[in-house]
């Protein structure tokens, strides 16, 4: 399972992994150490309360308390949730990113801008702002509902919603970096060889960037599943219907900070299993 | 040489993140600021016998009230900063169990009251108001309800609050003394979140304080049901034993317990004691 095993690289359009295991043997040694110190409190910063979690979690109790059919309940709809979400990111961020690489029209910086702000804005925000178009009363919502008789808020289906929201942006902005760093030479080879602009598309350029997607699908996954704001204000809560795991967490330490820990550590399991074991093979630091 | 400067390197800024995130443990956004406005006050008004900041922790549901308390008290003791962290109770028993430096805490129930006093925090809580449920619908009222038992219907859409909070604890409460079963769309985190749905016609009907409809201002109806009265959640307010502040301290509460209090307070609709 070497890098090198994937596509792009043998495209060579990704910097071949020598090169990054060359580098730091011989960097390290004349870096200032003066660096070392706030580098070190940055990461206790980032992974100390993550090991106070560990520190406090009730481990005689964690199996029999993982096991209780709401947690596992929460727990299913998260994963079931964040993925269609991130299949949703897929099926409309992978073109509105080519479009946004390849497509010069006017607009395009603002465009961008603009698809980006789910990243910085407040998610509470963000269902604010579904509420106001997709819900009951809202401006898209309302026709919804009186034509298809479809109600967003309160179901699956507007977790799913919110949970894309904020997390399609991650998708977007990490296959628009692929697209722009991809080597134009193969799909202009490809064309002069009389290809289609289609056939271009899905069987050299999208290879070619596969790496990128993959790696925008895992981070836009692991927001998707860590999304809070957005989604106990557009889809609310109840257990079964939109309770996610962030939200049951929020719940749990109203009134007992074990059960909330607990949930936490699953959270964490979770996420850390998914961006350790992907990170390295398919996100690439610039 | 290099190694060991590097194990130094390592462990001293270690330890010390170690001990910031132990003695800032819990304490949440209040600590800092609080601490800050208190230096700062303290050095503007050194003249004043009383002076410095004040800081309560008050449930939600008391932010209009407690807001207009606080700087009637504010004015009774210049050079005094009354400080306020509104939340839900239950949030704000957690935070003071885990060393938030508040000095007052008025609470939505007893049961989030009894967390801080299990933990020795506070002694003798004293109930000043109560509060009373409503159902609240929209304006317009499109789902045509005009009692509890309408709730029931299946295509009623209802917000309750989620159990572990006062409002939801008290809801529940509401239901099973009318014998009634409904199954709400959502479990909101507090009170205003339920209202909120309601304000904006996501759904029907919300069970939540009456207090809450009477601060909406005409944005949501609320319509009284008798079942209501099984349901009354008392408000207990004390002072903390480990407050920095006990003698403003002692002085809020006898304000919000006083006949000026209980005027501020019952004109928002709560319930005398």
């Amino acid at each position: 399972m070497t890098p090198t095993a994937t596509p792009a690289d043998r495209g060579g359009a990704r910097p071949r992994p020598g090169r990054a295991g060359r580098a730091p043997g011989g960097v390290t040694g004349r870096l200032p150490w003066v660096l070392v110190l706030p580098a070190v409190i940055g990461m206790g910063f980032l992974v100390l309360p993550l090991a106070g979690l560990l520190v406090r979690a009730p481990w005689s109790t964690l199996g029999p308390r993982l096991a209780e059919p709401q947690v596992l309940e929460a727990l299913r709809l998260s994963l079931v949730t964040a993925t269609l979400a991130t299949a949703f990111c897929l099926l409309f961020g992978v073109p509105l990113a080519w479009l946004l690489a390849r497509v010069d029209f006017p607009g395009r910086r603002l465009v961008r801008a603009l698809v980006t702000v789910p990243l910085v804005l407040p998610p509470v925000v963000g269902g604010v702002a579904l509420l106001l178009v997709l819900g009951r009363r809202g401006l898209v919502g309302q026709w919804l509902e009186s034509a298809f008789g479809i109600t967003l808020p309160f179901t699956t289906a507007g977790v799913v919603v919110a949970e894309a929201f904020v997390a399609m942006p991650f998708l977007v902005i990490s296959v628009e970096g692929a697209l722009r760093a991809a080597d134009l030479r193969f799909e202009e080879a490809a064309a002069t060889l009389g290809a289609s602009r289609w056939t271009i598309f899905h069987r050299v350029t999208l290879p070619l960037i596969a790496p990128g997607i993959v790696a925008g699908a895992v981070l836009c996954w692991a927001r998707a599943l860590g999304e809070f704001g957005a989604t106990i204000t557009f889809a609310g809560n109840f257990p079964g219907q939109t309770q996610t795991m962030p939200l049951a967490v929020y719940l749990a330490l109203e009134t007992e900070p074990e059960a909330a820990i607990v949930l936490s550590l699953v959270l964490l399991a979770v996420s850390v299993i998914i961006l350790a074991s992907l990170r390295d093979r398919w996100v690439n630091s610039p | 040489m290099f190694r060991r400067l590097s194990r130094w390197a390592v462990t001293v800024p270690l330890a010390l993140t170690l001990s910031a995130a132990l003695t800032g443990c819990g304490s949440g956004d209040p600590a800092t600021p609080a601490a800050s406005t208190a230096s700062a006050s303290a050095s503007a008004s050194a003249a004043g016998a009383a002076s410095g900041t004040l800081t309560v922790f008050a449930a939600a549901s008391l932010t209009g009230t407690f807001t207009e308390l606080g700087k009637t008290f504010e004015a009774a003791h210049p050079g005094t900063t009354v400080r306020f962290n509104f939340g839900s109770s239950a949030t704000l028993a957690q935070q003071i169990v885990q060393g938030a430096p508040a000095d007052v805490f008025a609470a939505a129930s007893p049961a989030t009251m009894k967390t801080v006093t299990d933990a020795s925090l506070a002694a003798a809580p004293t109930t000043f108001v109560r509060n009373s449920l409503q159902i609240a619908v929209p304006a317009d009222n499109p789902a045509k309800v005009d009692d509890l038992k309408d709730l029931t219907d299946p295509k009623v859409k209802v917000a309750l609050c989620a159990e572990q909070v006062p409002c939801g604890a008290a809801a529940i409460k509401a239901l099973d003394a009318a014998g009634l079963k409904v199954t709400p769309v959502t479990l909101e985190q507090d009170v205003k979140a339920a209202l909120t749905k309601v304000e904006l016609g996501e759904v029907d009907a919300a069970l939540v304080y009456k207090t809450d409809v009477l601060a909406s201002a005409g944005k949501v109806t609320g319509i009284d049901f008798p079942e209501a009265a099984k349901a009354i959640n008392d408000y207990p307010i004390a002072v903390l034993s480990k407050a920095p502040a006990p003698e403003l301290a002692q002085q809020f509460t006898d304000l919000v317990l006083s006949p000026q209090g209980t005027e501020v307070l019952t004109k928002a609709g709560f319930d005398g004691p």
